[in-house]
């Protein structure tokens, strides 16, 4: 049998990265803990946004541990699909603004 | 989701040794996961032992009018276990000694006990402080006969405690039953228009939220305000406060963890969702259950699992409180559910 990269059980042993390096694993997943408190923007705010970042870099981990995340605090499917198009119209904006140095370069290029 | 219960589709899992045999093997005797005792052990919490007696819960009966596909009951239509008028007066004349200052009702659905009324008029005698009925609210609308539950529930001050397991429809229904949201939000107003929920009518509602599959309930506070704030702008309905139960790994929701292969996922995040401090106000060390046929457990859990009391009185027939109290309560690998995160009781959050 294959063995897959992703193994998603993998991700309960995500703590074990501190164990090779304790100071530097300490401080990420104290910094990580603080930013996902209730703070400017609530908690449910923050996993909404956790939720399209991950799509966004494309971490499965971060998706599954975020649609959890989400049902948990009662979010809804639609309030999570749109969460993705978000992250998506950002990414595929980001594509797309380029056409702007594609079409200078063109003009720059052409007679 | 299946429309009858384990016991009459004859499943293996309706057979409690069974459960307890799947909870203890696996995970547990490969020591991937520590047991539940070797947790409290590590805590100096073993073994665990009750606090003074509060709550004393009462199932009336296994039968129900709804087939829930997380019930840890497996109650339903389908199963004729119901308390008789001899085990009630049993129960009676416990409640009349008890020190205990709450009595909880529950099921099943209690209402359908054809003995349920009476019963609740003897017992409101005993002046108990605070006398919870356990609803499924749909059995308020199912037939004329429930229609006057709620008068009924306000002339004897009992306090109403509902599942709803989500202020929208589609998650309610696929737990529940299909149609169960409707009629859920009907029989909520009915209880409004009575006084129940309402601000300065002393009626107590409270709703039951438990997660709609293999996920935990985080935020009880936050919960809350989610659906005071849909229930209202959707229903115009009030109700006083939301418990977030866990779901247990035992009976119905067992069955559902294996077959979508997320129980070693669940056990693992019960597992490290443990809070010592939830273990000090478990509602095992505070309550006592009795069952239909009139057999005392430590818990509703215990109950559907034949764990008797480890007491020299097992039974209500001869219940004295002073023996009952003086016990060790019994544990397995699905008190991790009563023990996440901010823990997890018929009464809701404990830590």
């Amino acid at each position: 049998m294959s063995k897959p990269y992703y193994d998603p059980s993998d991700l309960r042993k995500f703590g074990e990265i501190t164990e090779w390096s304790e100071e530097l694993g300490k401080k990420f997943f104290d910094y990580y803990g603080s930013v996902f408190e209730e703070g400017a923007l609530s908690a449910r705010e923050k996993s909404l946004i956790a939720l399209a970042v991950a799509h966004v870099v494309k971490c499965p981990y971060c998706i599954d541990a975020y649609t959890k995340d989400g049902l948990e605090r009662g979010i809804t499917k639609e309030e999570m699909m749109e969460a993705v198009h978000a992250g998506a119209a950002i990414e595929s904006g980001a594509t797309l603004v380029h056409g702007v140095q594609m079409m200078n370069k063109y003009k720059k290029l052409s007679m | 989701m299946s429309t009858k219960s384990l016991s009459a589709r004859n499943n293996e899992l309706s057979n409690p040794q069974k459960q307890l045999e799947y909870l203890s093997e696996g995970l547990f005797a490969d020591g991937e996961l520590p047991t539940f005792k070797h947790k409290l052990e590590k805590e100096d919490d073993f073994p665990l032992q009750p606090k003074p007696l509060e709550i004393l819960q009462i199932n009336l009966g296994y039968m129900c009018n709804q087939v829930c596909s997380h019930c840890h009951v497996d109650a339903g239509p389908d199963r004729k276990e119901i308390m008789t008028v001899e085990t009630m007066q049993h129960c009676l004349e416990a409640i009349k000694k008890t020190g205990a200052h709450t009595l909880d009702l529950t099921g099943g659905a209690p209402e359908m006990n054809p003995n349920f009324r009476w019963f609740v008029e003897e017992a409101s005698k005993a002046g108990i402080k605070d006398f919870i009925v356990r609803s499924n609210l749909t059995i308020i609308v199912a037939n004329k006969k429930y229609y006057d539950l709620p008068e009924f529930f306000k002339k004897h001050n009992v306090h109403v405690v509902s599942s709803l397991p989500f202020y929208k429809k589609e998650k309610t229904d696929k737990q529940r039953g299909e149609g169960v949201f409707d009629k859920s939000i009907q029989a909520l107003q009915m209880l409004n228009t009575v006084g129940y929920g309402k601000e300065g009518s002393g009626l107590k509602l409270d709703l039951v939220y438990n997660p709609s599959g293999a996920f935990l309930p985080k935020d009880q506070d936050a919960m809350e305000s989610d659906f005071k704030t849909a229930l209202k702008e959707d229903f115009d309905i009030d109700f006083n406060s939301l418990f977030a139960i866990t779901n247990l790994p035992i009976s119905r929701f067992l069955e559902y963890l294996i077959a979508s292969e997320n129980y070693e996922d669940y056990m693992y995040e019960l597992v490290n969702a443990y809070n010592p401090a939830a273990v000090q106000n478990v509602m095992c060390r505070n309550t006592l259950s009795v069952s239909w046929d009139g057999w005392l457990y430590d818990c509703d859990f215990n109950q559907m699992l034949e764990l008797k009391v480890n007491s020299s009185v097992k039974h209500i027939s001869n219940y004295d409180e002073d023996a009952i109290q003086n016990r060790n309560i019994i544990i397995s690998q699905h008190c991790y559910g009563c023990t996440a995160g901010a823990g997890s009781s018929c009464q809701g959050t404990v830590a």
